[in-house]
C-alpha cells in the first residue's frame, strides 16, 4: 500500500488542486472517459475540490453500462437452453434488460457462472465437455485481448463446446460520436490510461487534430488524475489540442503489440449498438469469418429481441455526459443499487452508482 | 465410534446419537455424560438479563485466525457485551451434514469449549441434528446467550449526543477479507487472519472503571458503515469519521483495493465501536490499550448535530457521505 499512498498523499493533492486553480482563467469542462476514473474522482472528492475551476463530466467508459439491452436479452435467452453454461463478469448479473436480468434467469434454473477472466470459460469448457459454455464477452480494448486469447486457446485445444456472445466496444469511435453531437460541451478529454496500455495513444491523435480537443492519457489515482487534469487545462489555456501521455509510468505510447495482435487475429471492427448512444460505425469488435464457428448467436440461432425503451432512466444522456445522475427523477428514489433501472446504477464503474455511493445524495 | 464421519443415524435419536453425544460432544465440552434433562435449570443472578441468539453458516469452516466454533461463541458473547451485559451461559445447536469427518466435528467442539472457557461462559444446553449429505455445509451452529447487565448500566444507540467521541476497538474490516481470501484461495502470503475474538472483557473493563459509555455496536455483517448508520439513525446524529484515523491493516487495505471492496463495508468479528462523552475518551482509550484484544483502539471521529448520516472526512477536507452497500458484500461470512 506504500506504493499507492504516494498517489493519494493529501498534501500533494491540495498542492495540485491549487496549481490547477492558478492555471485556469475560466472554468473548463473536461470529460473523464472511463468509469473507473469517475469512481476515483467521486471517491476522493476531486469534483468538489476543483468545483470552481473545472467541471468534470462523466463519460461512457463503463463496459457494463454501454452493453445494449439486446445483448443482455440474448444472454437471458441463452440461459434457457438447458445445455448452456453462461459465463460472465459479476457486474452483468443485475443489469436489467427487457427479459429481466441474469440473476432472475439463474433463479429460473439457467446456469450462469461468474468468472474473473475469459480464460476461466476455457477451463470450464474443458471440465464440462457435455455442456455448451458461452462467454458473454463484453468490455473495451482492455478486455478484448483476453477474450481473443480464449478463442485461440479453444482453437488450439480443439474445444467444440465454447462459443462467445460478443459485445466488445472500442473507445475512440465513442469519443468521436460525443464530439460530433450538437449538444457537446466537452472541451478536453482525460483518456483512460489502461486502454492505452493495450492500444497506445495513436488512435487519439486523429481525434485531437480533427476536433481541436486536447486528450490527456490519465491514470486512476488522485495524484494521476490531477496531473492529467492540470495538463489538459494548461493545453486549453494556451489553445493547444494535442495528445499527451501523463500516465507513462504504466501506459507506453505504443501500447502492447502482442495483445493487439491477438485481438486483430480473432476480431474485426464492426458496427455496434451502444446503450444510450445508438449504432456507431466500427465501434465494436466482432468475430472474424475464420472464427465464426465460435459465434454463439449463430450457434444457437438467437434472434435479436426487439429493442425496448429505458423508461424513466436517463442512462443514455448520463453516458453521453449531457446530464448528471442527480438530474434523473428516479435517482436514489425508484432507482437504487437494490432496484436499478439502468446499468449505470449497477456497475462498479457506473456514474450513478458512484454518485450514490460517494455523495449519497438524491 | 465405528465410522469416522457423521451419519444420518447420528441424528436419529437412537444408540448412535447417544454415542455421539456421550463420546464426542459432551466430553469435548467438558460436560459429564449424563441423562441430559430437557432444560437447564440455572440460578439467576439479580438484575436485568440480556439474551440474544445468532446462527453461524460460515464457509470455510476453518480459516486463518479462527473457525466456526470460535466464531459461534464470540459472536453471541459480543452481542451480549454490546448491551453492556456480562455473558454467563450459552446454548449450542448443531446442524451436522452427513459425511462430516468426526475429526472436524471434534476440532469445532474443542474450539467452542476453548473459546467458552476463555470467556468465562458455560454451555448449558444443546441440540444436535443431522441432515443428508449435500443439504448442509458440514456444520451449522446456533448459539443463544444469556448475560446479566450490571446495575446502572444503560447502553443504547439512542443515547449518543453531539460532541461524543467515536472509538474503534482495533483495526476494521479484517474478518470479511480473511474469509474471502480463504474461500477464493487468493493465495495471500502470509494469510490475513480473522479478528475473531471476544470483546466482553474489554467492555467489562470500561464499565468497571466507570467510563460512561453511551453506545456500543459490533461491526459484523455490513461492516463499520452498517453499524455506524444504525447508530446515526437511532441517535439522530451526524457521525463524522476522520478518514486518516480509521484503522485498517495494510494487508486488508491492499486486498480490498484489488477486489474493489471498501474495508468499512467488511465485517469484523472481534471489534466494537463505542460512543463516549468527550471527557471520557482518553480514559477509555487508556483502558482499552492495556488489553491485548483492544490494543489498537483509536478515536475515529465524533458525533455532531445535524441530519443523521455517516460522513467520511478525507484528509483533504472533503466530506463524503457514505451509504450502506446494496446487498451483502460477501455472503456466508459468519
Amino acid at each position: 500500500m506504500k506504493h499507492l499512498d504516494e498517489y493519494r498523499d493529501p498534501a500533494l493533492i491540495l498542492r495540485q488542486v491549487e496549481a490547477i486553480r492558478a492555471t485556469c482563467t475560466r472554468r473548463w469542462t473536461l470529460m473523464e472517459v472511463c468509469g473507473g476514473q469517475t469512481h476515483a474522482i467521486l471517491r476522493h472528492g476531486l469534483d468538489e475540490l476543483l468545483a470552481d475551476a473545472v467541471e468534470l463530466i462523466h463519460g461512457p467508459g463503463c463496459p457494463v453500462c454501454v452493453t445494449p439491452a439486446e445483448t443482455l436479452d440474448q444472454a437471458v435467452l441463452l440461459t434457457r437452453h438447458p445445455e448452456v453454461m453462461l459465463c460472465t463478469f459479476g457486474d452483468m448479473l443485475r443489469v436489467p434488460g427487457a427479459l429481466g436480468d441474469l440473476n432472475a434467469a439463474r433463479a429460473a434454473g439457467g446456469e450462469v457462472r461468474v468468472i474473473y477472466s475469459p480464460l476461466d470459460a476455457v477451463a470450464l469448457a474443458r471440465e464440462h465437455p457435455e455442456r455448451e459454455v458461452v462467454l458473454l464477452a463484453v468490455g473495451f480494448e482492455t478486455t478484448a485481448p483476453a477474450a481473443a486469447i480464449a478463442v485461440l486457446q479453444a482453437e488450439a485445444l480443439g474445444l467444440g463446446n465454447l462459443s462467445l456472445l460478443v459485445s466488445h466496444s472500442l473507445v475512440p469511435p465513442a469519443m468521436e460520436a460525443l464530439l460530433v453531437d450538437p449538444d457537446n460541451r466537452i472541451q478536453g478529454f482525460l483518456a483512460a490510461g489502461h486502454v492505452c496500455t493495450v492500444e497506445g495513444a495513436a488512435a487519439y491523435h486523429a481525434i485531437a487534430e480533427r476536433f481541436r480537443v486536447p486528450i490527456v492519457v490519465t491514470g486512476f489515482e488522485p495524484v494521476d488524475l490531477l496531473a492529467g487534469i492540470h495538463a489538459c487545462v494548461e493545453q486549453l489555456e494556451r489553445g493547444a489540442a494535442r495528445v499527451e501521455n501523463r500516465y507513462d509510468r504504466a501506459a507506453p505510447d505504443d501500447g502492447n503489440a502482442a495483445a493487439r495482435a491477438a485481438v486483430s487475429r480473432v476480431f474485426e471492427p464492426v458496427e455496434r449498438e451502444w446503450r444510450g448512444m445508438g449504432r456507431l460505425p466500427a465501434s465494436g469488435l466482432g468475430l472474424r469469418p475464420e472464427y465464426a464457428r465460435f459465434d454463439a448467436v449463430a450457434r444457437f440461432g438467437l434472434v435479436t429481441p426487439e429493442a425496448t425503451g429505458d423508461g424513466p432512466c436517463i442512462a443514455g444522456e448520463v453516458l453521453r455526459g449531457l446530464r448528471r445522475p442527480t438530474d434523473c427523477p428516479a435517482f436514489g428514489r425508484d432507482c437504487t443499487p437494490d432496484t436499478p433501472l439502468g446499468a449505470p446504477m449497477v456497475s462498479s464503474e457506473g456514474a450513478c452508482a458512484a454518485y450514490l455511493h460517494y455523495r449519497g445524495e438524491a | 465410534m465405528t465410522t469416522d464421519v457423521v451419519r444420518l443415524a447420528h441424528g436419529g435419536g437412537g444408540r448412535m446419537q447417544a454415542k455421539l453425544l456421550d463420546e464426542v460432544i459432551l466430553p469435548a465440552l467438558g460436560i459429564p455424560a449424563l441423562a441430559a434433562p430437557d432444560a437447564a435449570v440455572l440460578d439467576a443472578p439479580g438484575g436485568r438479563l440480556a439474551m440474544t441468539t445468532d446462527s453461524f453458516v460460515v464457509r470455510p469452516l476453518f480459516f486463518p485466525g479462527g473457525d466456526i466454533g470460535r466464531l459461534a461463541v464470540h459472536g453471541t458473547i459480543n452481542d451480549l457485551a454490546m448491551a453492556g451485559a456480562r455473558p454467563l451461559w450459552l446454548t449450542l445447536g448443531l446442524i451436522l451434514e452427513e459425511g462430516l469427518p468426526l475429526d472436524d466435528l471434534r476440532r469445532v467442539l474443542a474450539s467452542v469449549q476453548a473459546a467458552a472457557e476463555e470467556c468465562g461462559v458455560r454451555v448449558v444446553a444443546g441440540d444436535t441434528k443431522v441432515v443428508e449429505a449435500g443439504r448442509g455445509d458440514g456444520v451449522y451452529i446456533n448459539t443463544s446467550g444469556v448475560g446479566v447487565v450490571p446495575e446502572g448500566v444503560q447502553i443504547t444507540p439512542g443515547a449518543i449526543r453531539p460532541g461524543d467521541v467515536l472509538l474503534a476497538s482495533g483495526d476494521l474490516g479484517r474478518h470479511g477479507v480473511a474469509i474471502l481470501a480463504a474461500r477464493e484461495n487468493l493465495g495471500l502470503d502470509p494469510p490475513i487472519p480473522s479478528d475473531s475474538a471476544s470483546v466482553a472483557g474489554a467492555v467489562a473493563a470500561l464499565l468497571a472503571a466507570g467510563v460512561p459509555v453511551r453506545a456500543l455496536r459490533d461491526p459484523t455483517r455490513g461492516g463499520a458503515i452498517a453499524a455506524l448508520q444504525e447508530l446515526a439513525d437511532a441517535s439522530a446524529c451526524r457521525l463524522v469519521l476522520e478518514d486518516a484515523a480509521i484503522p485498517v491493516r495494510n494487508d486488508v487495505r491492499g486486498a480490498c483495493e484489488i477486489l474493489g471492496l471498501d474495508p468499512l463495508h467488511s465485517a469484523c468479528e472481534g471489534r466494537f465501536l463505542a460512543a463516549v462523552p468527550e471527557h471520557a475518551a482518553a480514559q477509555a482509550l487508556r483502558i482499552l490499550r492495556t488489553r491485548a484484544e483492544t490494543a489498537g483502539a483509536v478515536a475515529i471521529g465524533r458525533a455532531e448535530a445535524g441530519e443523521p448520516a455517516v460522513i467520511r472526512r478525507l484528509a483533504t477536507g472533503v466530506e463524503r457521505r457514505v451509504i450502506l452497500p446494496a446487498g451483502e458484500q460477501l455472503p456466508r461470512i459468519c
